[in-house]
């Protein structure tokens, strides 16, 4: 056992000095792989931060909302629906919320208007996300102009800014009060863009959701746990298609990688001749050639892996931010937390040095292979 | 449902190693067929470069495939949060008919791939090659399992549908329902208690035999192999209790999961290496009576045997502490 | 140290194919041990392949090769390469060194599959240097040898797993005739140690010095004379 390590050892120390002395030709090899990791790892890295990010947000969401549905589309609901629902076991709360969008013409962005329930706001009184008030220019104090659908100019003093871990969903928002909220958008009294019930137990939340079908036939409730499923199975899914548009990357680095392990130089041959003939068996330089595809892969993962991890916790995703996140305007100065998974790791291990692997399995062999006695023609 | 990352990982492993053990399959039948250990041609010479590819071909083959192993069930943990009703692998196994048998034969590749390596790397320091032939023939045994795996991992993967409600392990395993599961979950703890202590002990004392006496590697390998079902039932029906702190939640996966300390792991790992260690001990043994395989032989199942002792021994002692240091106790109920 | 017997052997090239090459016809060759043998003749008569075959680096197509009994040529590869490595040290006509890798590096690298004590293996290859007059070379690429140091770095090589036979097919041939004869006087060296010496020359120099006890003269891949 002892030996087996050491003469690991023996076999590492002398592909060490090997990928060294012939440094050219390997970095050339270890910057595309690299760069494959880097791609890889970015995508999976940024796609899981987005996917935890919404998470967070849900967490804090109702774990119902009620929907009044009209001809078969999304319609304002009376507040009376919340006396009809009545008393329903497992239920703790229910209240109607008032929200909508707005499109600001002025920077070409949508923004979100709600009416806060933790918070009283004046006349004339808003609070904006970060983003709004990054875009439009305006600090608190400052005043901000809209036109409603009905022609009126209604001027708002920003009294605060919204300062939040999870910018994401609050960059966009403007909160109001409920009398603005209803003249801005003319919403008549009594009426709600929807409801929301706060249930403790998660195992009622099936039960509860069809009694609701039941009183309420013209709404649809909407489940958070079933958003939860939709955005985890949405992110993966886009994960996945970013890697098929990939496979031709991948695909390209595997030729390539074949090429270099098959395209040995005239000097490597004559080394592995030498090796062959001082006593090294085929097993040997097996062994030899496997080390030297580790040390270079693990090199180039942990690089790669250690990069895509700078570029999304550090650099924002620069690369590719407004691609995958899907609004452009507004976007948020995404710091998501910084978060290594497990299952990723390996995922991407598969995508990347596994390839590699298996493309150099013949080359190496057919190195390996080597007539022992050609040293001496 | 395909489209995720793992899952694509899983397919791409299962079908690069197919394609390889198919390709390694080929190779060893022409091996098997023109062998001519006499010979000094160069075709027999080539034939002899062909083993070190064919050796070369399935040891990364089947490392990859343990890799894979966890990476499943680690998988199916994770995607518990995108099916209604699943809380751990158990209900994403439970999807389809495909799931459990996906897994199955997973192990049974692992457990397969592990002897053969330990077969062949006893034959190839025999000077004559003695087991050429067999172990050959065992890898053209091995490819189908190989390929069945991919072809059950596709079908269960593309029948995956988010719109499925499954059972989880609270409704799988327990008493009341039906099944193997059911019935695992149905053991008394105490008498998995007594089995897990009896079969300990029996493979001590066959795995003491054996590295005192040099005899009994297949009575050893087949007491360890009982063991390695034995330890599963008992995890079952009662280890896992102790780690949830709960006297009915009898499921093998949650222990896998972060709020657990990932302490499956810790069982899991040493129990299957242990398992395969002793499948590889009594699989070679019988080989011994060729000559040039006698000292060899010899070493090599002493090194696992003792190997799957050291690696039994760790399980016992992870299963205690879990054990000894719940606050679960159910002196008065079970004993 | 045991005799090499050779039996019948002869080495086909390409066998089977239209460009088949009978290069060794049959040979029957009793080596002694403590002997240092010479295998001469013309180019192309087949010393060097003769010589792979004894020292283990290719296999006879037929015949037998036996060291002290054993039989060698129906071996796999992989047997051969270890008893290879433990029996013969080799010297390679071109000098064979890794270019890029210190004089210590290549003399310790035939004992790295065996993975012996590195302190032991570096002890032992600084003391193979300093009888070979290297000790202050022994940290310069080889790349910066003379003809002289590198042959003498190929024979600390050589002598590194401390082989019982020494095997070098024309060693001289790179050497001008002072070196040559410095050289002979190395290998003279190493046989008063007790090592076996077989090498293959057409050069005089080596055939006819003093350190040689036989002579084995080759044609057209027969043996003139025994
Ligand atoms: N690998 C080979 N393939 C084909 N022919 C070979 C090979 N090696 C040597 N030969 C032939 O065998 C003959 C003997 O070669 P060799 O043993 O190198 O002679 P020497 O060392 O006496 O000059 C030569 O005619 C050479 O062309
Ligand atoms: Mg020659």
């Amino acid at each position: 056992m002892k030996s087996f390590f050491l003469k690991q050892r023996y076999l590492i120390d002398f592909t060490l000095s090997s990928l060294l002395r012939r440094s050219g030709k390997n970095i050339g090899l270890l910057l595309v792989y690299t760069l494959i990791v880097f791609m890889l790892a970015s995508v999976m890295l940024f796609t899981h931060a987005l996917r935890n990010e919404a998470g967070h947000v849900l967490a804090e969401s109702p774990e119902i909302i009620l929907q009044r549905m009209i001809a078969g589309r999304h319609d304002l609901i009376p507040g009376g629906y919340l006396e009809k629902i009545g008393q329903v076991r497992g239920v703790m709360e229910k209240h109607g919320r008032l929200w909508g969008y707005f499109f600001d013409p002025a920077i070409k962005a949508n923004y979100t208007l709600m009416v806060p329930r933790d918070r009283s706001l004046g006349e004339g009184e808003i609070v904006v996300g970060a983003g709004i008030a990054r875009t439009r220019g305006v600090g608190i104090g400052d005043i901000l102009s809209f036109r409603s659908a009905d022609s009126r100019t209604f001027s708002f003093r920003v009294m605060d800014i919204l300062q939040s871990d999870s910018e994401l969903v609050s960059s966009d928002l403007i909160l109001l009060s409920e009398a603005q909220f209803r003249d801005f958008f003319g919403i008549p009294e009594g009426f709600y863009t929807d409801l929301v019930l706060r249930v403790r137990n998660p195992k009622e939340l099936r039960t509860i959701a069809e009694k609701l079908t039941l009183k309420l036939p013209d709404t649809r409730p909407i489940l958070r746990d079933e958003i939860m499923r939709t955005y985890d199975s949405i992110f993966s899914w886009r994960q996945g298609i970013v890697f098929i548009l990939m496979a031709g990357a991948i695909l390209a680095f595997v030729i390539f990688a074949w090429d270099k392990a098959s395209g040995l130089s005239a000097e490597e041959r004559k080394e592995i001749g030498i090796l062959k003939a001082i006593g090294w068996e085929t097993a040997d330089v097996i062994r030899m050639k496997f080390w030297e595809g580790f040390i270079i892969s693990i090199s180039a993962f942990l690089l790669g892996y250690l990069l895509a991890y700078l570029h999304v916790f550090y650099a924002s995703a620069g690369l590719f931010e407004s691609v995958l996140k899907g609004w452009a305007v507004l976007y948020p100065e995404f710091q998501p937390i910084p978060y290594i998974d497990g299952l990723q790791v390996a995922t991407l291990f598969f995508f990347t040095v596994f390839p590699y692997t298996v493309a150099t399995i013949i080359p190496i062999w057919r190195a390996a292979i080597t007539d022992p006695d050609t040293v001496m023609r | 449902m395909l489209f995720s990352p793992s899952i694509m990982a899983l397919v791409l492993v299962s079908a690069t190693v197919s394609l390889l053990i198919l390709m390694a399959a080929a190779f060893a039948l022409q091996v098997t067929l023109r062998w001519d250990i006499h010979s000094g041609s160069e075709r027999q010479l080539q034939l002899e470069r062909r083993t070190y590819l064919i050796s070369t071909i399935v040891a990364y083959s089947f490392t990859a495939e343990l890799v894979a192993l966890l990476l499943f069930i680690y998988n199916a943990e994770q995607m518990s949060s995108q099916f209604v009703g699943a809380m751990c692998a158990t209900g994403v196994l439970n999807i389809n008919e495909f799931g459990w048998p996906t897994l199955y034969l997973k192990m049974a590749v692992f457990f397969a791939g592990a002897v053969w390596l330990m077969l062949n790397y006893a034959d190839n320091r025999a000077y004559d090659y003695p087991l050429i032939k067999i172990k050959y023939g065992l890898l053209l045994l091995i490819a189908p399992l190989v390929v069945a795996e991919l072809l059950v991992q596709v079908s269960y993967f593309s029948a995956l549908d988010p719109d499925i409600i499954t059972s989880c392990c609270g409704s799988l395993f327990t008493p009341e329902g039906e099944g193997v599961a059911a019935e695992v979950s149905g053991v008394e703890p105490a008498t998995a208690l007594y089995a897990l202590a009896g079969s300990g002990v029996s493979i001590l004392i066959t795995g003491g035999w054996f590295l005192v006496r040099g005899r009994g590697a297949v009575a050893f390998a087949a007491l360890n192999s009982i063991g390695f079902f034995v330890a599963l039932i008992a995890i079952v029906s009662m280890i896992a209790l102790y780690v949830y702190e709960h006297p009915h939640h009898h499921c093998p996966f949650c222990i896998l999961k972060g709020g657990h300390e990932f302490i499956g792991y810790y069982l899991y790992i040493p129990l299957f290496l242990s398992t395969a260690f002793g499948l590889g001990a009594g699989v070679i043994a019988p080989f011994a009576k060729y000559p040039s395989l006698q000292q060899i032989i010899k070493a090599d199942s002493r090194r696992y045997v003792t190997a799957a002792l050291m690696l039994m021994l760790c399980f016992y002692l992870v299963a205690g502490f879990a054990v000894g240091t719940s606050s679960l106790t159910m002196m008065e109920v079970w004993w | 140290m045991q005799t090499i017997k050779l039996e019948q052997v002869k080495k086909i090239f390409h066998q089977g194919r239209p460009n088949e090459f009978c290069a060794i016809h049959g040979i029957d060759l009793t080596i002694e041990p403590h002997y240092t043998t010479v295998l001469k003749g013309p180019s192309g008569s087949g010393k060097t392949t003769l010589l792979s075959m004894i020292g283990c680096l290719s296999r006879p197509t037929s015949g037998r090769i036996t060291i002290g009994g054993d039989m060698l040529s129906g071996l796999p590869e992989r047997f051969m390469t270890e008893i290879r490595r433990k029996t013969f040290g080799f010297i390679f006509k071109q000098f064979n060194l890794i270019k890029g890798l210190t004089v210590l590096e290549n003399v310790m690298l035939p004992a790295y599959p065996l993975a012996p004590n590195h302190a032991a293996l570096k002890q032992h290859a600084l003391q193979l240097l300093d009888q070979f007059g290297l000790v202050s070379k022994a940290t310069l690429n080889v790349e910066f040898l003379s003809g002289g140091e590198a042959q003498r770095t190929a024979i600390c090589r050589a002598m590194i797993n401390d082989p019982e036979i020494l095997i070098a097919d024309e060693p001289t041939a790179n050497l001008d005739t002072k070196l040559s004869r410095e050289f002979m006087a190395l290998i003279q060296q190493l046989v008063d140690q007790g090592t076996t010496v077989i090498l293959t020359s057409h050069d005089p120099e080596v055939y006819e010095s003093p350190v040689i006890d036989r002579v084995v003269e080759m044609r057209d891949g027969l043996l003139e004379s025994l």
